[in-house]
């Protein structure tokens, strides 16, 4: 089934959207392609990053943010990934008409609460207002600077057999909190996203110049498709112990019952890292310092076992293919 | 006890994967699995790779979306092409392919078709739109049907007439029979399904193991009930015994749920039904009794979706279109003939991205797991 236009599925992260991005995006426009976060641009002796991200979502309010603390801090996580130190965002709006003031108030008291928190300054910004239909209340848009501060590991980028895999802590809260803010199924459950700035619990790790080799938000599609990007193409694969992957109770329970798999699901204060194995015991201790950090954990390694690929070492002590995520996953029939 | 981490403890599978190894087998022993929901799990646990070579699980006709016709199908798509309808679906049923394009691609084209968890949510969507007629595309076994049949009941009772159900659901036992006498599959036992047994019951399987001396047993859906289930028919294949036997007695029990058969009985009535890959078998599906007919889609609607049938099954044209579905072997799959890297079109033309066959589209596919987690 061959698609001549765009579906959700081009949104969610996975497959489908690295496919528009490398077959029609990078050949359209030119530059390189590297399916990274953002970009690192030299602009004298300053190392910059540049990150960009549109926001939308429902319900706009969720439990744990809204749109406005994920603006700010999906593009502060972007631009940390890069190993910068995010200071500038941009953040433009576009605004359905009709949609009340006083929801833009409290969105906008949320984007001044989560800079605050970020260390970070909104310097620029845009408001477009549309038709009503013509928009689905609110999106957003922001754009962020950072500079790298701190020297980054030589072998950052370069992943090598043993490498430990290290994630900041639980996977799924978001994708689970909206799902159920959509549609609580009658749950008396309190799951909340887990939508935060990184960049002051990964500083000290940044500074104490332990040997990083990759960094990345686990946002759509999850820790699979993330880790999936990780070893795309390359000459070594990562296993992953599933019984090492922090899940809360509640997210497994939602899970369950809509036969959602959390390591597909989004998260939206959450860092993935590929770090050398002496480096790994530090690493997770000044995570797990941190309040953001606190269920950290090495969760897998790299490996030459399986070249490109991601394996899972099942609970019951199987061994699978853990693949990038294709769609958005829905709920089964039975 | 949650019900969950209890059983899929690693220590406990170990030693049932050490029990499996330890019965003495001569030839190979195939055991059909008929339930998408056991086909996902084996692969998701990586199961297949913990049992001896000789121990063959093969996925029967237990997705409910893969064995629904072509034809059912592109009814489903015409339904969303008819004006003022409001298309409700469970999930699965998104990315199928019918002859042309599928319900996400319906949607993305500006058709309203919505996702629903449960047909309570469909009902009221009908409730929420009383300008719009809404359609529900019921599609499913046992474990769905009676919660169709409530769908119905209420709407009845309430007299909510902007309502209907497409209904292609099917009974499972009947095609367990004609699996169980091919003699090209050639299999030695059943791990029956969980959810449908706690609705039929496992009284259902006699016949199976009397006329057919085809040892059953019914089990869960988590990684230990599988490996337990698995373990209870190597050993009836050992000792040369079939029984009917439950693993899956915490929830399913002999004689099921009358007051969900009841339901279902009181609504739907038999009718010959068209498996995807097998063909037609008498007596197999559903269709909703002529009291109820007010609520049968498929007679509310009959003169405007024909034409639209008509036409999407003309646009099929290309002979790429044709060469590859001619190609496709999801009814060998479904017979379990083949497993789905035998089939030439398996992660080459055939893959999530573009499936060709419905066995690859749906989350219980056995095409779509081998390809997710076993590749």
């Amino acid at each position: 089934m061959k698609q001549d236009s765009i579906t959700l599925a081009h949104g969610n992260g996975g497959q489908f959207m690295q496919d528009l991005i490398k077959k029609t995006i990078v050949p359209t426009l030119g530059g390189q392609e590297t399916l990274t976060d953002g970009a690192v641009l030299q602009v004298g002796q300053e190392t910059l990053v540049f990150s960009t991200d549109s926001f939308t979502v429902k319900p706009i309010f969720f439990p744990g943010g809204d749109i406005g603390s994920l603006a700010v801090n999906g593009t502060v996580n972007d631009v940390t990934a890069m190993g910068g130190t995010p200071l500038y965002l941009s953040c433009a709006a576009v605004i359905e008409e009709g949609f009340p003031i006083a929801d833009l108030e409290r969105i906008l008291t949320s984007i001044g609460q989560a800079c605050a928190a970020s260390g970070v300054q909104v310097v620029t910004g845009d408001t477009k207002v549309v038709e009503k239909g013509s928009g689905d209340g609110i999106f957003l848009n922001t754009a962020g600077i950072g500079v790298r501060q701190f020297p980054l590991s030589s072998r950052f980028g370069t992943l090598k057999s043993g490498d430990h895999i290290v994630i900041s802590g639980a996977v799924g809260d978001h994708g689970t909190a909206i799902a159920l803010a959509r549609n609580p199924l009658g749950l008396s459950n309190h799951v909340q996203s887990d939508c935060a700035g990184l960049y002051r619990m990964i500083e000290p790790v940044l500074k104490a110049g332990l040997e990083i080799v990759l960094m990345r938000d686990p946002t759509r599609g999850g820790l699979a498709t993330v880790l999936n990007e990780f070893v795309d193409s390359r000459s070594v694969g990562i296993e992953i112990d599933q019984t090492a992957v922090p899940v809360h109770a509640g997210v497994k329970a939602v899970c369950e019952i809509l036969g959602y798999d959390p390591l597909y699901l989004a998260n939206e204060g959450k860092m993935v890292f590929v770090v050398s194995s002496e480096d790994s015991d530090s690493l997770v201790s000044m995570l797990r310092s941190h309040p953001f950090g606190q269920d950290a954990a090495v969760i897998g390694r790299v490996s030459e076992r399986a070249p490109g690929k991601v394996l899972l070492r099942t609970e019951i002590g199987g061994s699978r293919i853990l693949d990038m995520l294709v769609y958005d996953q829905l709920p089964r029939i039975c | 006890m949650k019900y969950l981490d209890e059983f899929r403890n690693a220590e406990v599978a170990k030693s049932l994967v050490d029990r499996i190894h330890a019965i003495p087998l001569t030839n190979e022993v195939k055991f059909m699995e008929v339930c998408g929901s056991h086909t996902m799990a084996i692969s998701r646990s990586g199961i297949r790779r913990m049992l001896p070579n000789q121990v063959k699980l093969l996925s029967g006709p237990g997705c409910p979306v893969c064995v629904t016709a072509q034809e059912d199908i592109d009814i489903m798509l015409a339904f969303a092409r008819v004006e003022n309808v409001i298309v409700t679906t469970f999930g699965d049923m998104m990315r199928v392919p019918g002859t042309i394009g599928s319900l996400q691609v319906e949607k993305s084209n500006g058709a309203d078709v919505r996702v629903v968890y449960s047909t309570l949510d469909a009902l009221d969507i009908a409730r929420a739109n009383p300008e719009k007629r809404v359609v529900f595309l019921g599609v499913g076994f046992e474990t769905t049907v009676p919660t169709i049949a409530r769908s119905i009941e209420v709407a009845h009772d309430e007299d909510i007439l902007n309502y209907s159900v497409f209904l292609r659901g099917k009974t499972i036992p009947i095609p367990m029979e004609v699996l169980a006498s091919d003699p090209e599959i050639g299999l030695h036992g059943f791990l029956c399904p969980a959810h449908v047994s706690t609705i039929i019951g496992t009284k259902a399987y006699a016949g199976l193991v009397e006329k057919y001396h085809l040892p059953c047993v019914a089990a869960g859906f988590e990684p230990l009930d599988i490996l337990q289930g698995v373990l209870m028919l190597l050993r009836q294949v050992s000792e040369g015994r079939a029984e009917n036997e439950n693993e899956y007695s915490r929830v399913a029990t002999e004689n099921g749920n009358p007051a969900a058969l009841a339901l279902m009985d009181s609504l739907f009535e038999p009718v010959d039904a068209l498996w995807r890959g097998i063909g037609m078998i008498p007596a197999t599906g559903l269709s909703i009794r002529s009291e109820f007919a007010q609520w049968d889609a498929e007679w509310i609607f009959a003169e405007e979706i024909k034409g639209i049938v008509e036409d999407l099954q003309i646009q099929q044209g290309s002979s790429t279109w044709q060469a590859m579905h001619k190609a496709c072997q999801c009814g060998e799959v479904l017979k379990g003939k083949i497993i789905p890297p035998q089939c030439p079109l398996f992660a080459k033309a055939c893959t999530p991205q573009n499936p060709v066959g419905p066995c690859m589209v749906s989350s219980e596919g056995s095409c779509a797991a081998y390809y997710r987690f076993e590749r």
